[in-house]
């Protein structure tokens, strides 16, 4: 039951990661603006990244 | 610093400090320690993933790109979040088959075909040779960049120089026998390499670390931080593009296909499967392995855009090709140092994914293609005694050639081709893998011939969508196969196929393939027929993770211990054969395993054990050669799961057995009420007899004492009280015969003299016995008897003490006036009916059934003295139904009574029973 759990949560966490890192989401920070000098769309994706990463950590510990 | 000792000490020394991890590790791998069992070790070996075309290829391609070349590490990341569903229940299956590569997977999964093993094998050769030659350049062209130092050349300027002198051929020799010492030490059914995982892991982390050094070095060294940078980089019209989508040739299809096809290949690369599944000591690490290697992937990417824009910034206008940034910026810088810790960075980077790449081809190799050749011909080789030599020389040559085959491709294609583009062409290659690997793990209709179809055609359209064109690009074909299509046809230009543009084309590669690899495996999986056998797998394979280890169940046949244990000596040598089938006796609770018949687990057990060490499909081949296999039909198969429905129909059938239960525990209970009530009815019965025989023996006891203490009584006195003892005396003796009669009767211990009886007689007679009673009640008798009567089937005796107790009853209440009693016999359907009126006083509604229990007799018997015993009817009433009829009363008070009975005729009773 709790294998079953942490495996539904994990495919949430891959499919929120299929949207964040395609289109359209991604075009949305597809412009000129910056973050502390990085270019916006580069800032995005790491930090999405990133905030995937230690979403997955979370679940797998957690659970 | 950096000349050609320096480097050459440097490279071998590297390789020595991997070789002396290895060697520890396997050396603790034997002790029963192992370094490499732990999720951060599992972990880091699998960023094998990260080749020298991540190390270098990375940076070229943001130089192209920009954010192109992301999707190669982030579908990964989404492929591990799937990883505790899809990756958890590869390993699950591969290790309770002993699957070590994935042509053995796919092959075992649709029903050990050898066939399907073959092909996944040829397509990853060839998929992958280019891939490995990749590595080679790397490794070759790099050391060669680094002894032009301080000038910076383009490895298209580099002179490759005869064969003998191209550094690239030593580079694949000395990897070579890396991997033969590490990879193929020994046979084993595991096919686990401790040694080689430490190596990797430890190459995992000097490559992360070199690839951070270089680029916390171009950002805060060559420029001030991330902001001065991109500020920098802002203003070279060629960096700056990369900021954005637009800018770049990366569009969103591109990412998508990207995303998917690193997805796939995460899971289907050889080098990758053999990390994940086959090199996984325990399921447990793929938890931690899920977010630490993404984090790594991570970590690795955090400055590939910083190295390429600084890279463009600084060389701006300068013919610096950017897959060799990451070497040629510290060299630019006078960094020495750096730029050698860069390019071992880079050799770690090529040489991980050369090493396990080439065990997985090996393993592949000798598995699924020699093996199977071997063992159909039934050629000589096949008959010695161990066949472990054998095997392991088949590897060693395997991975020689396939690193000679990757040096001669690298050679031929030059430089024509980026490295990234190389990497893709790969990528695209082992994810035709996919429909049939991960279809056959979820979906249980996917069939043999479906998997067929779909990999050759999805290879089919990959060679000429991708693999052709990259031979035009080399020059091997001209540039109007691209331009105009074969033979001038437009409609079948390989990157632009039946006139579909724009995608780049390897998306355009994946779109095609896919459509028809996927189209075909479920089209023809839908409509053609599994055989039983590859049922059996299937099953095996999607259900893994509800039911483990059935697999002996599709399996019936017959063969000896010592058969299987001397197969097993030929792979395994004999002290690991004995010690496996001894374990295999003792884990089932037998003493010994000698000339026994081979129970089917035992059989199983050997084949997977010869699975793990020369695959699946050959497995099953030797073991049918020992085995007399009764073919399993798909009438059996479909037995075994009809089994399922079987139990079904018992937990039915026992659901009918307690329905049953619970309505015979009913009658039980009910029949236990009767038996109380008749122990109560019994307990009355005992009560009422004791208080019946009590009142006869009071009156007795009382005249006998008037006659004791009064001796002068008058004689005539006395003699009236004696008579009236003796008559007592009478009543008792009567009233103790009927109990004893009656429980003979009730009990069934009576004796019954049973012939044909006529009525008539037996009422004149009994008329005659109680001429004198009715006599003394001056009441009139009147007989009335039909002329024609038949005769019952009766006890004569019994049925006359029913008249005459009718009789004696009618006497005593008839009208004490003018009394009359009338008997009359008539012929019914059935039998003859006797009835007995009298005239006297009736009888209560209410009591006509209870003058038939016993001592009660009708009329106040609180107040009268009673006429009988009171055991007269009931006795009439039991002896009739004993003799199969009936006996009642009709009437009515002041209108007299009338007992009947009725016993049938012969016929009668037997048609009763």
């Amino acid at each position: 039951m709790r294998h079953r759990r942490k495996g539904e949560r994990l495919v949430a966490l891959a499919l929120l990661g299929f949207l964040l890192f395609n289109y359209p989401l991604l075009s949305l920070f597809s412009t000129d603006g910056s973050v502390v000098g990085v270019p916006l769309l580069y800032a995005y994706l790491f930090l999405s990244w990133g905030l995937l990463i230690g979403l997955m950590a979370l679940v797998v510990r957690k659970s | 610093m950096l000349n050609a000792p320096i480097i050459l000490a440097v490279s071998f020394a590297y390789l020595g400090l991997l070789f002396a991890i290895a060697y520890y590790g396997d050396k603790r791998a034997d002790a029963g320690r192992s370094i490499v069992a732990r999720p951060s070790v599992y972990a880091l070996s699998l960023a094998v993933y990260a080749t020298s075309w991540t190390y270098y290829g990375s940076v070229g391609r943001a130089v192209d790109s920009g954010v192109g070349f992301l999707p190669i590490y982030l579908g990964p990341t989404l492929m591990f979040a799937l990883g505790w569903v899809v990756l958890r229940k590869i390993i699950r299956i591969s290790k309770a088959n002993r699957i070590t590569t994935i042509a053995d997977f796919v092959a075992s999964r649709y029903g050990k075909s050898t066939l399907l093993g073959g092909l996944v094998t040829v397509i990853a050769v060839i998929g992958i040779v280019p891939y490995i030659s990749l590595q080679l350049k790397a490794i070759s062209n790099t050391f060669n960049i680094l002894l032009e130092y301080p000038a910076i050349v383009s490895p298209a300027e580099l002179d490759p120089g005869s064969l003998f002198t191209d550094t690239g051929l030593y580079v694949a020799l000395v990897l070579a026998a890396f991997t033969i010492l590490f990879g193929t030490r020994k046979l084993d059914a595991t096919e686990r390499h401790e040694g080689m995982v430490a190596a990797i892991a430890f190459e995992s982390v000097v490559k992360l670390v070199a690839f951070l050094c270089v680029g916390l070095f171009v950002t805060f060294g060559m420029f001030g931080g991330f902001g001065d940078l991109f500020g920098n980089a802002a203003a070279v019209p060629d960096a700056s593009k990369l900021f954005t989508l637009g800018g770049s040739d990366t569009d969103y299809g591109t990412l998508f296909w990207l995303t998917v096809l690193s997805m796939l290949a995460i899971v289907l690369l050889p080098r990758q499967f053999h990390i994940t599944v086959v090199e996984n000591v325990d399921e447990r690490h793929l938890s931690k392995a899920i977010w630490l290697f993404p984090l790594y992937l991570l970590l690795i990417n955090l400055f590939v855009l910083p190295i390429a824009l600084g890279g463009l910034v600084s060389f701006d206008g300068r013919d610096v090709n950017p897959d060799t940034f990451v070497l040629a910026l510290p060299m630019a810088e006078g960094q020495q140092a750096l730029a050698l810790f860069a390019y071992v960075g880079g050799v770690s980077a090529s040489t991980g994914m050369v090493i396990v790449e080439s065990i997985a081809l090996s393993t592949m190799v000798s598995n699924n293609l020699v093996m199977p050749a071997l063992l159909r011909g039934r050629a000589r080789v096949t008959a010695s005694h161990d066949l472990r030599r054998l095997i392991l020389g088949i590897r060693r040559v395997t991975i020689v050639a396939v690193l000679l085959l990757g040096f001669v491709y690298f050679r031929a294609a030059g430089e024509a081709t980026a490295l990234v583009s190389i990497g893709l062409v790969s990528f695209a290659a082992v994810a035709q893998f996919g429909p049939a690997l991960l279809g056959g793990i979820f979906w249980k209709e996917g069939n043999r011939n479906g998997a067929l179809a779909g990999l050759t055609a999805g290879f089919l359209l990959w060679t000429y969508t991708l693999l052709l064109p990259s031979f035009a690009h080399s020059g091997w074909l001209p540039e109007s196969f691209l331009q105009q299509g074969p033979l001038g046809i437009e409609l079948l230009r390989p990157e632009q196929l039946f006139g579909l543009t724009g995608l780049d084309h390897v998306s355009h590669a994946m779109f095609w393939t896919m459509l028809a690899n996927v189209g075909l495996y479920v089209g023809v999986s839908l409509f053609t027929r599994q055989s039983a056998a590859e049922h059996g797998q299937a099953a095996l394979f999607v259900d893994v993770l509800r039911e483990p280890g059935v697999g002996s169940r599709f399996w019936r046949g017959t063969a000896s211990v010592e058969a299987l244990e001397s197969l097993l000596a030929r792979f395994l040598g004999a002290e690991r054969a004995r010690e496996a089938v001894a374990g295999h006796a003792g884990a089932h609770g037998r003493r010994s395993a000698d000339g026994m018949q081979a129970d089917p687990e035992l059989v199983h057990h050997v084949e997977t054990l010869l699975a793990g060490s020369i695959g699946a499909a050959s497995a099953r081949v030797m073991i049918a050669s020992v085995v007399e296999e009764e073919p399993l039909g798909i009438e059996e198969v479909m037995g075994i799961l009809d089994e399922t429905s079987q139990v079904i129909a018992y937990s039915r059938e026992l659901e009918r057995k307690s329905h049953e239960l619970e309505a015979a525990s009913a009658e039980l209970r009910a029949a236990n009420r009767r038996l109380r009530e008749l122990d109560r009815l019994k307990d009355d019965f005992v009560s009422t007899v004791t208080h019946e025989l009590r009142t006869p023996l009071t009156s007795m006891r009382a005249f006998a004492e008037i006659l004791l203490e009064n001796p002068d009584l008058p004689q005539p006195q006395r003699d009236r009280f004696l008579h009236i003892v003796v008559e007592e005396i009478e009543r008792l003796t009567r009233l103790i015969n009927q109990v004893l009669d009656l429980s003979k009767i009730e009990s069934g211990r009576a004796e019954w003299d049973i012939a044909e009886v006529d009525l008539a007689e037996v009422v004149e007679e009994s008329a005659t016995a109680t001429a004198q009673l009715l006599e003394d009640r001056k009441a009139k008798l009147q007989v009335r008897l039909p002329k024609e009567l038949p005769s019952v089937p009766a006890d004569r005796d019994r049925v006359k003490q029913v008249m005459l107790n009718l009789l004696s009853n009618a006497a005593k209440f008839c009208d004490d006036e003018r009394g009359r009693v009338a008997v009359e016999l008539a012929v019914e359907d059935g039998g003859v009916r006797v009835d007995v009126r009298d005239n006297g006083p009736g009888i209560d509604p209410e009591d006509q059934e209870l003058i038939f229990d016993r001592f009660r007799q009708g009329g106040q018997t609180m107040t009268e003295r009673p006429a009988g015993t009171g055991l007269g009817l009931p006795i009439s009433r039991e002896i009739i139904r004993q003799l199969g009829g009936e006996l009642w009363v009709e009437s009515a008070p002041g209108e007299g009574s009338t007992f009947s009975f009725v016993l049938p005729r012969a016929g009668a009773i037997e048609e009763e029973g």
